[in-house]
């Protein structure tokens, strides 16, 4: 596979003599939402495959067009609905620079709390899903997915208890927060993170001391620290390439300079460095979360009075991208503002958009068993996919 | 009474007890994997904790349309399901639940059992070819693949009790196991080889995870079911777990002694059901606790590993009967 463009699709040399088509979604138990593979089989080799999105295309960008600077951080949180505290913190912080809005301390260091909180509840869900792939949904994998489930469920109690929703939060806005924590909360916190560092044990002794586990993610679904720079993947892919980018150290915001935590970076490239890359992280988040627990300053929540109306924020001319590291990678946004208080322009930057584009590089020579597998892996998140 | 009409009798009573084992098995596994992953399992289907849930379940699969797809292979379709079941059935007709009671206790009882069973795979390649799906027939590829590695393991695994004991007649190999405190499994060394490796190779006869390749459900969506739907599914599940209810059954009497254990003579079938029921469990943990491996590596545990393993390991039992009945005795 060498040099190819967007309309050829990569394949292997293969020695068979017949070919099966096989269509794989967009309605697929692992579709993880709304993808869909052609598919082009020998036998139980896949020699090609074909990677069509936009199943879940709302319109995302024209709506943050109509929508004004107050209205859209709530719908923003829809883009990467399974981290909703991160894609809603990359459009306020796009805001904020075009517009040049301070955030008081307390608010940054609030963002990042929720977006570590955010992060812990997503690789749970893409744990239990990823393992689901592989295992089954009535076999070990189901068991994994409801034990990660059960953890997911803790984090998202405390973000009820925060915001009042469960999903999509609404919880930034610009020049700061919404809501302050409440009494009692920080404890709880603590509490739940305490238990999910125990229960991130438990699952890495069930999979890692799990033959079969190992048999189906080392080694499967290389991607080369080259393929990983030329396609622009992002997050714990390019960490699991072995090369250690990651926004929150290169380019540091939200105070993220503060804390003290560690990047992983694997050097293997396949799944198995993916899901190790991941487990660090759960632990990483944890540590920031403590951190954040401890040292969180005394002040406002926000640098700009209480929302009365739609149309309270209004942002100079300009235009600016900001990045962050949600749980799936780079997640970039680019904002184009006309004084008015709706944005003239949007560009929303998605990182599993970007992470999906090596799938039609590493997937052909695999089983079809593996291309779930490797699908799982990449933890796609199809309305940032599609937006 | 002459026999054919005693033999009809018995045959109907086991088939409904096989039907409704399996029916209550279904709640058994769905309970047991509930407490495996912090749930409660079925609960609000009668009182206490579901137990109409099974007869909810059938009522509602017969009740469901039935729908054939207009490309499949009406004949095939239609009779796959049938051609499953019937074997899997059927190799209840060997197994005796006490002594002397049973449908029919052959001289050559586990030949019967695993050549019956064996035929299991011609139902799951009609259902796989005749729906005239993608992921329906490649299931059924993988099942033939499948069955045909496994089947010689699973064989020669469940043939070192038959050496021991000399015979193919599952009552005399149960009571063949008098001596060894009531079960095969005590017999030093082999008799626990022999049965890890009858185990494992009943995880993938039974096409269990982390071997249920032909279902794959993040693949292969249902495998070779994909295109059926009610009644005919229903037919499908009942033979798969009457299957599991049998392979049970046989390692409860090769390896865990049947009906021997302490007590009256009446105890006798309650000591092999419960036998057979932790054989069930033991699969059912190992399911719910593994991922699933590939079709490669499937067949490479079998060829590479399980079929020397178990051939080596019929060969050390026969060298030890033989040297057993020349030494002496």
């Amino acid at each position: 596979m060498a040099e190819t463009t967007a309309q050829q699709t990569v394949e292997i040399g293969y020695g068979g003599t017949e070919r099966l088509v096989m269509n794989m979604g967009p309605q697929h138990p692992s579709a993880h939402g709304v993808f869909r593979a052609i598919l082009t089989l020998e036998g139980e080799t896949v020699v090609a495959v074909d990677a069509v999105i936009g199943y879940l295309h709302r319109c995302h960008e024209k709506l943050a067009e109509n929508l004004t600077y107050v209205q859209y951080p709530s719908i923003a949180s829809k883009t990467d609905y399974v981290s909703a505290m991160t894609a809603e913190l990359a459009y306020v912080a796009a805001v904020e620079k075009v517009g040049k809005i301070d955030v008081p301390k307390r608010a940054q260091q609030l963002r990042v709390l929720v977006a570590e909180l955010q992060r812990i509840a997503s690789h749970c869900l893409w744990l239990g899903t990823w393992c689901m792939d592989m295992g089954g949904a009535l076999g070990g994998g189901a068991t994994i997915f409801l034990y990660a489930i059960r953890e997911r469920e803790l984090v998202l109690d405390l973000f009820e208890s925060l915001t009042g929703a469960r999903l999509l939060y609404g919880f930034h806005q610009v020049g700061g927060v919404r809501y302050d924590v409440p009494a009692g909360w920080a404890e709880r916190c603590r509490q739940t993170i305490d238990l999910i560092a125990r229960r991130v044990d438990e699952y890495e002794a069930m999979l890692e001391d799990n033959p079969f586990f190992l048999v189906r993610t080392q080694g499967v679904g290389v991607i080369s620290r080259e393929l990983a720079q030329d396609v622009g993947v992002c997050g714990p892919l390019i960490r699991g390439s072995g090369i250690p980018y990651d926004v929150r150290r290169t380019e540091p915001y939200s105070s993220y300079q503060d804390f003290d935590f560690k990047v992983p970076v694997e050097t293997a490239g396949d799944c198995f460095a993916r899901y190790r890359v991941r487990m660090v992280e759960f632990r990483e988040s944890i540590k920031i979360v403590r951190q954040a627990l401890d040292g969180l300053a005394e002040g406002p929540i926000s640098s700009r009075p209480g929302v009365k109306s739609v149309g309270q924020v209004r942002i100079p001319k300009g235009e600016g991208y900001t990045r962050i590291e949600g749980a799936r990678g780079e997640v970039g946004c680019y904002l184009v503002a006309d004084g008015g208080a709706k944005p003239y322009r949007l560009k929303w930057r998605g990182a599993s958009f970007s992470n999906l584009a090596v799938l039609p590089y590493i997937i052909p020579g695999h089983k079809i068993a593996d291309v779930v597998a490797i699908m799982g892996s990449v933890d796609p998140v199809f309305g940032e996919v599609d937006r | 009474m002459s026999p054919l009409v005693y033999h009809a009798l018995v045959g109907f009573v086991v088939l409904n007890a096989v039907i409704g084992m399996v029916t209550y098995v279904t709640l058994l596994e769905r309970k047991f994997a509930a407490r495996m992953q912090s749930r409660i399992g079925p609960y609000y289907v009668g009182w206490p904790h579901g137990w109409l849930q099974p007869i909810a379940d059938a009522l509602k699969l017969m009740m469901k349309e039935d729908i054939v797809p207009r490309a499949a292979d009406r004949w095939v379709y239609n009779l796959a399901p049938l051609a499953f079941l019937v074997p899997c059935i059927l190799v209840f007709a060997t197994i005796p639940f006490a002594p002397g009671l049973g449908v029919a206790d052959l001289n050559i009882g586990v030949l019967f059992f695993l050549a019956v069973s064996a035929l299991e795979i011609v139902g799951l390649f009609m259902g796989g070819w005749g729906s005239n799906n993608k992921y329906a027939l490649l299931s059924a590829m993988r099942a033939v693949n499948q069955i045909i590695s496994y089947d010689l393991p699973f064989i020669f695994a469940a043939l070192v009790p038959v050496v021991l004991a000399g015979s193919l007649q599952l009552s005399v190999i149960v009571e063949a196991q008098r001596a060894m405190y009531g079960a095969f499994v005590f017999y030093p060394v082999l008799g626990q080889l022999a049965f890890v490796a009858f185990l494992v190779a009943t995880l993938a006869a039974e096409n269990r995870v982390p071997f249920d390749i032909l279902e794959a459900e993040s693949e292969l969506v249902a495998g070779f079911r994909v295109e059926y739907s009610g009644m005919k599914f229903a037919l499908i599940q009942l033979g798969e777990y009457a299957h599991m209810i049998a392979t049970s059954f046989l390692g409860a009497l090769l390896f865990l002694g049947g009906w021997l254990g302490p007590g009256p003579a009446w105890m006798g079938p309650v000591w092999f059901l419960l036998k057979a029921v932790v054989v069930f469990l033991v699969v059912t943990w190992v399911r719910w606790s593994f991922v699933r491996i590939r079709v490669d590596q499937i067949l490479a545990i079998s060829w590479k590993l399980l079929l020397p393993a178990t051939l080596v390991l019929l060969m050390a039992t026969a060298l030890v009967v033989a040297l057993r009945s020349t030494g002496g005795a």
